[in-house]
């Protein structure tokens, strides 16, 4: 192969003519020549390349329907037909360990490599975690989850091949796997948080709870004073956010003052339909889901 | 920890962040400055007086590649050495470019492509992610592919000013260097797209070929020139 193409080569420095570009495709292959033989060598770093990213926004992709699926659990909390928020929260635990374990293997795949060149593959799936986490902590603690709560649970043991294989990691987490949010992908979670709170809130005033809603209109409205605070400093996307944000706020805002102004007068079984009648036309953006 | 203090420790981040990012691109506008310079120099063997001045342009050029080094070397004092593609937007343009100058380079003296360590060594960088600053293997085909189209603009200039010879190398070179990337399985992305504009190139020599040979300009190269 090679010596006929050399050959067709050299026949053809002689008597150049225009080529059909099938022809051109083994006519010119010298497959020993230096420039094939190094582009061999791109095709394999880039093959690896893409297969990695592939694999990773597979992973992004799981974590983000199984974060959905647990938002949605929690959202069951505050519905009457559950009897004990307890054990919707352990069932969350578990639905969360389960991501956790899919970002493990993020983590495995990114040892040794530079975060950032990947970021974009699973950075829709960390953010949907950090939304799922944050609002788990929300209904427990009724606070905010700090983004080094969320990285300390995303330190894992590593089996026993690590020692080995990674020395530019930290000499002190050689057996541990660490991966870390970054803070713009953390901002974004919480962003989106906010709209699972505004559901929550139209969701419990639907349920006839009257505490809840005026808990996270004081809740929002930190949430909002800090992104607000932050404004436009941040990258592009936070300032969408934000947006959307002023949105759901304005929505709870507006439920707290309906409920202050005609709480008393409606009975509490009627509750339910007032809001019922408010809440649909405010539903439809599922943006901030 | 508070709502308003949690906001405040990222605000912090974001603020260092974008001081970073104002830094480097003081830099790159620097290098950016300079990669024109050199592609001026360069520029000058597309009229028919540069030909024979084709070393000392090249001289001149790897002069100027002393600034170019000094400036990385600058850049890389930016930012942090494992962070490189969290920035690495805002040099990757640029880099690219001068990719293409030192591949231009390399060609005009030795006709040959040049290889990615060649690059690194020039730009006075690294080939490997690990070791610090490095050449992102894209980056130096996106240069390469720069090339390309240079060189289709060099072989239609070297026909009018009467070097029949340079075409049909050129033509040699590129059909290689478009075998090779037929090897690569490109995503949909920049590179792939840039790369979509190879065969113009390709096409383009082609005919200057083509136009050369069918007048038999080519046969004997050397005898040509004074026609």
């Amino acid at each position: 192969m090679s010596t006929k193409d050399g050959g067709s080569r050299k026949r053809k420095q002689d008597f150049p003519q225009v080529q059909k570009p099938e022809d051109r495709q083994d006519s010119d292959v010298n497959s020993s020549s230096p420039v094939i033989t190094a582009f061999k060598t791109f095709q394999l770093e880039l093959d690896t390349r893409h297969d990695k990213y592939e694999r990773l926004v597979k992973l992004s992709r799981d974590i983000t329907i199984e974060s959905k699926r647990t938002i949605f659990l929690l959202h069951r909390v505050t519905s009457p037909s559950v009897p004990s928020a307890e054990e919707v929260l352990a069932e969350s635990d578990a639905k969360l360990d389960g991501v956790r374990q899919k970002i493990k293997q993020i983590a495995e795949e990114l040892q040794g490599e530079d975060l950032y060149q990947f970021h974009k593959a699973f950075t829709p799936g960390i953010q949907e975690y950090v939304e799922a986490v944050s609002f788990q902590h929300f209904i427990k603690h009724r606070t905010l989850i700090s983004l080094e709560d969320v990285n300390t649970r995303l330190v894992f043991l590593q089996e026993d091949k690590s020692e080995a294989k990674d020395p530019s990691a930290e000499p002190q987490e050689r057996e541990v796997l660490a991966f870390q949010v970054t803070p713009i992908d953390y901002l974004l979670g919480v962003a989106d948080l906010t709209g699972e709170l505004m559901r929550m809130c139209i969701g419990s005033v639907g349920n006839g709870d009257i505490d809840t809603p005026f808990q996270l209109s004081q809740f929002l409205q930190q949430i909002h004073d800090g992104f607000s605070y932050i404004g436009n400093t941040g990258p592009y996307e936070v300032s969408k956010k934000l947006h959307t944000l002023r949105q759901s706020l304005a929505k709870v805002e507006d439920a707290c003052y309906t409920l202050r102004v005609r709480g008393s007068e409606i009975p509490k079984h009627m509750l339910a339909d007032v809001f019922a009648g408010r809440a649909m036309p405010m539903d439809p953006d599922e943006g901030v889901a | 920890m508070s709502v308003t203090e949690m906001f405040s420790n990222i605000q912090v981040f974001l603020c260092a962040d974008q001081d970073i990012r104002e830094d480097i691109r003081k830099v790159v506008q620097g290098l950016e400055q300079t990669a024109r310079e050199i592609l001026t120099v360069l520029q000058s063997v597309h009229q028919p007086s540069g030909f024979k001045e084709i070393p000392s342009k090249c001289f001149r050029a790897r002069e100027l590649f002393c600034l170019v080094r000094s400036q990385i070397g600058d850049l890389k004092t930016k930012f942090p050495v494992e962070q490189y593609y969290r920035f690495h937007e805002h040099w990757r343009f640029v880099l690219q470019r001068v990719t293409f100058l030192a591949a231009f380079v390399v060609y005009l003296e030795s006709e040959t492509l040049v290889t990615r360590e060649e690059v690194a060594e020039i730009l006075g960088i690294e080939v490997e992610r690990e070791k610090g600053f490095h050449l992102d293997v894209e980056d130096y085909l996106a240069g390469v592919l720069i090339m390309a189209s240079e060189l289709s603009r060099l072989a239609v200039n070297s026909v009018t000013a009467g070097d029949y010879s340079r075409p049909l190398r050129i033509s040699n070179f590129i059909n290689e260097l478009d075998s090779g990337f037929r090897l690569l399985n490109l995503k949909n992305d920049p590179l792939r797209k840039r790369y979509d504009g190879l065969k113009y190139d390709v096409k383009k020599i082609e005919e200057v070929v083509y136009d050369l040979s069918i007048r038999g300009l080519t046969k004997v190269p050397e005898a040509d020139k004074d026609k």
